[in-house]
């Protein structure tokens, strides 16, 4: 039987902007009634424009913002961080990786103390232990020991984008969520980080939730997609369905905006052109 | 004859460890109404040249080619203020962060017409006129009103208008285009594509497109050349490249793509030794 990791009913998020001497207070629902389900090992991915809320989404997830409304489970267990304070017990089985590896790592610490703060403050392991299980993950990321003293600067945005991993891993999640983990990244180092997510996952059975708006990388590593338009599921089934056969007009107007690097799209394009 | 046309460019930049080179003889060359794609990870010195054309490297770059000629006049002989006549007017450039390289300072509206002032010597008037065409042009609504916006009231796909708006103000006979749609998502950047070609076939403007996106050049290109580590890896026209690549790097790259993927991994491109593609080095 699978377990449900992660499960979300009917969540909203608005925010108030309030008012100031000229204009009066708005309300903007960010998040309008999402439904969703992740079993363990699985990946679901969150498609959506920039502004659609897939990124408030996220922060709830990851127990950063309190949803408005809605029920949030996570492994079974009902959490609201609005009413209850959050137990170290809960923050250690949710992490993120954010979109920019220059800028959520801290210039001025080093990569040791990168990996070894979240274990300084979820966990009572003396000063030692700590280091080994940082340097055991830096190699399981593919750094080496020799990286444990150095800092960010030193880095390539792939090798940060592995220690934002490698720092997400350290309290042995069971749920990760990545927004936009390789957005920022080449084709090729993408590849590289891709193939290291889906070798984690098959370690540790980790079950991610992946935000993106490219949906070539998201044919490529998700089980189910759930597609946001304006703080909306328009769209949520498994990738076969979805990638088969979009139900929504926006699902059809991202697939239509994707470019194709395939030779048959190469040849209609340079005919149509020929022609004009 | 070829608009631009650059002999084995060279550009080597002063470091505390000593020269380093980031561009290693690349020759290049772009035709009128032709559409060029420059292909390559970070660091592979695609923007890099493109800088050197256009004249804005630092003092600690040191600029040498056999021949650097932009329509039969050669560059690299012109004095300065001769060279700032025709950048941003005959050759402009589009950067890559639209939120970054727009002056958080000025209205949009100023930016735009501070081109016009220098390169057109238009009246006050005029220069409001052509710069509402222009917004017109790039599809910003309500283009008389958001002039006098600031870069930071508009979102990152209008900023990016509003670059090209800049660029192409002048009608300018070669367009360079560095990363146009990096930072955005892929509704806004399908837009953005098409705005840029239709532009191109409209004014017959010559075309260069920095990329690190397989799929950007998929959908633009006529001719692109790949480029690793500063050096050229390989030219061909884009049917060629997709069908047929020579060099193993290209290889590596097209294989990388996840609309490529066979079975569980991606294969990556690790530091093996790269070869260009025969005939092109």
């Amino acid at each position: 039987m699978s377990i449900k990791v992660v499960e979300g009913k009917n969540i909203k998020r608005d925010y108030h902007i309030g008012g100031g001497l000229f204009r009066g207070a708005r309300t903007v629902h960010a998040v309008k009634g999402v439904s969703f389900s992740v079993d363990k090992g699985k990946t679901l991915a969150i498609v959506g424009e920039s502004g659609c809320g897939k990124s408030t989404l996220a922060r709830i997830i990851t127990l950063i913002d309190p949803a408005t409304s809605g029920e949030l489970f996570i492994d079974g267990n009902k959490v609201d961080i609005a009413r209850n304070s959050l137990t170290k017990e809960m923050r250690r089985k949710v992490q993120i990786v954010f979109q920019n590896p220059y800028g959520s790592l801290n210039p001025r610490q080093k990569i040791g103390d990168v990996l070894g703060e979240p274990l300084l403050i979820n966990t009572d392991k003396p000063a030692e232990e700590r280091r080994d299980l940082a340097m055991k993950m830096l190699k399981k990321v593919g750094l080496g020991t020799e990286h444990y003293n150095r800092y960010p600067h030193m880095f390539s945005g792939g090798q940060r984008q592995r220690i934002a991993i490698a720092r997400a891993l350290m309290l042995n999640p069971s749920l990760l969520v990545l927004d936009e983990p390789v957005s920022a990244l080449d084709l090729s180092v993408q590849a590289q980080v891709l193939n290291l997510l889906a070798d984690l996952q098959d370690e540790f059975q980790l079950t991610y939730v992946f935000i993106s708006h490219d949906l070539s990388v998201v044919r490529y590593i998700a089980d189910d997609v759930m597609v946001m338009y304006f703080g909306e599921a328009v769209e949520y089934g498994s990738r076969e369905e979805v990638f088969a056969d979009p139900k929504h007009s926006y699902t059809r107007t991202l697939f239509a905006a994707t470019p194709r690097a395939d030779v048959a799209s190469i040849k209609a394009r340079l005919a149509k052109k020929k022609a004009a | 004859m070829a608009l631009l046309d650059i002999q084995n460019l060279v550009v080597e930049f002063q470091t505390a460890s000593g020269p380093f080179r980031a561009v290693d003889g690349v020759s290049l060359h772009v035709d009128e109404r032709e559409v060029l794609a420059i292909v390559g990870e970070s660091g592979s010195g695609k923007s890099v040249s493109m800088l050197a054309v256009m004249g804005l490297l630092p003092w600690t770059a040191t600029v040498t080619a056999d021949e650097m000629s932009f329509n039969g006049r050669d560059l690299l002989k012109m004095s300065p203020a001769e060279r700032r006549k025709i950048v941003g007017k005959d050759m402009s450039m589009i950067f890559q962060e639209p939120m970054a390289s727009l002056n958080p300072c000025f209205t949009v509206g100023f930016q735009i017409e501070e081109v016009l002032r220098f390169h057109m010597g238009m009246d006050k008037a005029q220069r409001r006129e052509r710069a509402i065409e222009l917004l017109t042009q790039v599809g910003i609504a309500e283009p008389a009103e958001r002039l006098n916006s600031f870069p930071h009231q508009m979102s990152g796909g209008q900023c990016q208008r509003v670059m090209i708006a800049i660029a192409i103000a002048c009608n300018p006979k070669l367009l360079i285009a560095d990363e146009p749609t990096t930072a955005l998502d892929v509704t806004i950047q399908k837009q953005i594509l098409d705005l840029l070609v239709s532009l191109q076939v409209k004014y017959g403007m010559g075309l260069i497109m920095i990329t690190h996106n397989m799929g950007v050049v998929a959908e633009t290109a006529d001719r692109v050349i790949v480029q690793y580590k500063g050096r050229k890896m390989e030219e061909a026209d884009v049917l060629s490249l997709f069908e047929s690549p020579k060099s193993n790097y290209t290889r590596a790259l097209l294989s990388a793509l996840p609309d490529n993927a066979v079975g569980d991994r991606l294969p990556t491109v690790s530091d093996m030794l790269f070869e260009p593609a025969a005939g092109v080095a």
